[in-house]
């Protein structure tokens, strides 16, 4: 039994979400092989040799692979896939993106998001936003499987594979790459950060949340939003936590000026912790918050700042 | 050109579902039943192509029970021309969707097929990314922008860092995501139009699908319910509590 686990990356480094596979795989058991497929990425498939579990680095590196299209992708893996007894990929948009595609053309069934792993062909994966874990099991011979990485610690750095490389089949040009507008920011990424302050639509407008940032900037921390906040037009999509946008679950989730939709609690509930400040009493929210703040927002956000930067000095 | 748009019916986003007392699944009797928000979306982009005369004319397909005939009928009374409706009373995993969508395909011959890019019951965001691998066509996901050609179509993509721009030769798969559009609501004169336009019914028998299940769900549980904690009185004692008492500071 060996598994293929396909890394996401940006060419230079690994990124996050890959970690947490390697996890869920080492779960499911035997062997493991994780294959980097992009171009002069030899850096990543260093990074992931030395991830715990892993068996060895397949490393298929090519210039057409610099952004490879979901189709080329999918004629990669399924290149190999028979070997593999799993394969697995992040949930996330890359993933997503390409592994249904590898599943059809196995004629096998995917099962997305995966929560736990209970044996080798059986797994837990959230539906319904997450109000109900359906437990499945595979009867597929291959099984295709995206992994929720906050269900999946990441895996650690010890390890020292072997890489092995191989080539790409030619590329399809069904599609192709025009262009990406990605968000710079000097804070963690949003599924990558150990605390999240996350605005809503009491913020008010995309300017207020200056007040979001400043704080988070005091805590280390991303800012995120709810959908309300984005389709109001205060943030970028990308903010978005909740079913339709990131699932996230931080050490601290501090929700501001947000409600508590279905939809937003989907994506943040399973956090360790999460503070609620809203003016509402009766809020949603507060039924999941650990600890709560009724009140103004634009009275206690500012307090909390200060009160913060005063706590953080005296360390 | 002609457009395919997928429906499906799926439980409406405003109810709170109930996991059955069995563990067998979730609790549909009785419960609200609506087209999957993100197939509204699909269904919207194709009416506007329309609008601006690119498109001539929108095919609504949905399957599952008798049930979708009314799902259709949403998307007819929004602006789709017509609906098929492939009864099956069996649950359908993505890749039977899949297959039943290449076989309708393979008769209506559409230039873009436009599905919702996951549906809020299961979740799984498969059907569109296996369709276009069984049709071997280019496909466009999680779509906030679309810009058509004769030939090729230019998509704007939501992915996690932020904005990617791919383009897709023609045919191909696009599928919604929320900022693509915002759907309209069917007036009162087009909901009786839509009475008089045609669903077409068939079954996966007579495309010639099997639909065999390749998972069994063994078992739906409640997730852990989550316990809501204190109010707390100031700011002051929110950062003594995270720093002393839950120590995430």
């Amino acid at each position: 039994m060996t598994s293929l686990v396909i890394a996401e990356h940006d060419n230079q480094s690994l990124k996050g979400s890959t970690a947490h596979v390697v996890t869920a795989a080492t779960a499911i058991g035997g062997d493991m092989v994780v294959l980097v497929a992009g171009a002069s990425c030899r850096a990543v498939a260093d990074e992931a040799a030395k991830l715990t579990g892993v068996t060895k680095v397949l490393l298929i590196d090519a210039p057409t692979l610099e952004h490879p299209s979901a189709e080329d992708l999918t004629a990669l893996v399924l290149g190999i896939a028979k070997d593999y007894s799993h394969v697995l990929a992040p949930a996330t948009t890359y993933g997503k993106n390409f592994l249904p595609r590898v599943a059809a053309l196995l004629d096998v069934a995917q099962i997305s998001d995966i929560s736990a792993v209970i044996s080798p062909d059986t797994f837990e994966r959230p539906i319904y936003a997450g109000n109900a874990i359906a437990r499945v099991q595979s009867k597929d011979s291959i099984k295709i499987i995206t992994v929720r990485g906050t269900a999946f610690p990441s895996a650690k750095a010890g390890g020292n594979a072997p890489i092995e490389t191989a080539s790409a089949p030619a590329a399809s040009n069904l599609s192709h790459f025009v262009g990406a507008e990605l968000a710079r920011s000097e804070r963690p990424e949003l599924t990558a950060a150990r605390i999240i302050v996350s605005g809503g639509r009491g913020m008010q407008s995309g300017d207020n949340f200056k007040l979001l940032e400043s704080l988070a900037d005091k805590l280390g921390a991303a800012v995120g939003a709810s959908r309300a906040a984005v389709d109001s037009g205060f943030v970028p999509n990308d903010y978005q936590v909740g079913q339709t946008g990131k699932i996230v679950a931080p050490e601290l989730y501090i929700a501001v000026g947000i409600s508590g939709a279905i939809q937003h609690l989907a994506g943040m509930k399973d956090s360790k912790v999460i503070v609620a400040i809203n003016k509402d009493e009766e809020a949603p929210i507060f039924q999941i918050a650990d600890y709560g703040l009724v009140g103004d927002l634009f009275q206690i956000v500012p307090a909390l700042d200060a009160e913060f930067a005063k706590k953080l000095a005296n360390r | 050109m002609k457009v395919l748009v997928a429906v499906k019916r799926v439980i409406d986003y405003n109810v709170k579902i109930r996991v059955k007392a069995d563990k067998t699944g979730v609790e549909t009797a009785n419960v609200k039943m609506s087209m999957n928000p993100f197939d509204e979306i699909a269904v919207e982009e194709a009416i506007r192509l329309k609008e601006a005369g690119v498109v001539t004319e929108i095919v609504a397909v949905s399957m599952g029970p008798q049930g979708c005939q009314e799902t259709i009928r949403t998307s007819l009374a929004m602006g789709a021309d017509r609906g098929i409706h492939v009864l099956t009373d069996q649950p359908l995993e993505p890749l039977a969707v899949a297959k039943l969508f290449k076989a309708i395909i393979a008769k209506e011959a559409p230039q873009l097929v436009i599905l919702g890019k996951q549906a809020i019951d299961d979740d799984c965001n498969q059907t569109g990314q296996m369709l276009a691998a069984l049709l071997g066509w280019g496909q466009a996901t999680f779509a906030s922008k679309l810009k058509l050609d004769a030939d090729k179509a230019s998509v704007t993509r939501e992915v996690d860092g932020g904005l990617e721009t791919i383009e897709v030769k023609l045919p191909a798969i696009l599928t919604t995501d929320l900022r693509l559009n915002e759907p309209r609501y069917a007036s009162l004169p087009n909901i009786m139009k839509a009475k008089k336009k045609v669903i077409d019914a068939t079954t996966p028998e007579t495309l010639g699908v099997d639909i065999a299940p390749h998972l069994v769900t063994l078992e739906v549980n409640e997730p852990a319910k989550r316990q809501g904690g204190k109010k707390l009185g100031s700011v002051e004692e929110l950062v003594d509590k995270l720093m002393h008492e839950a120590q995430v500071i």
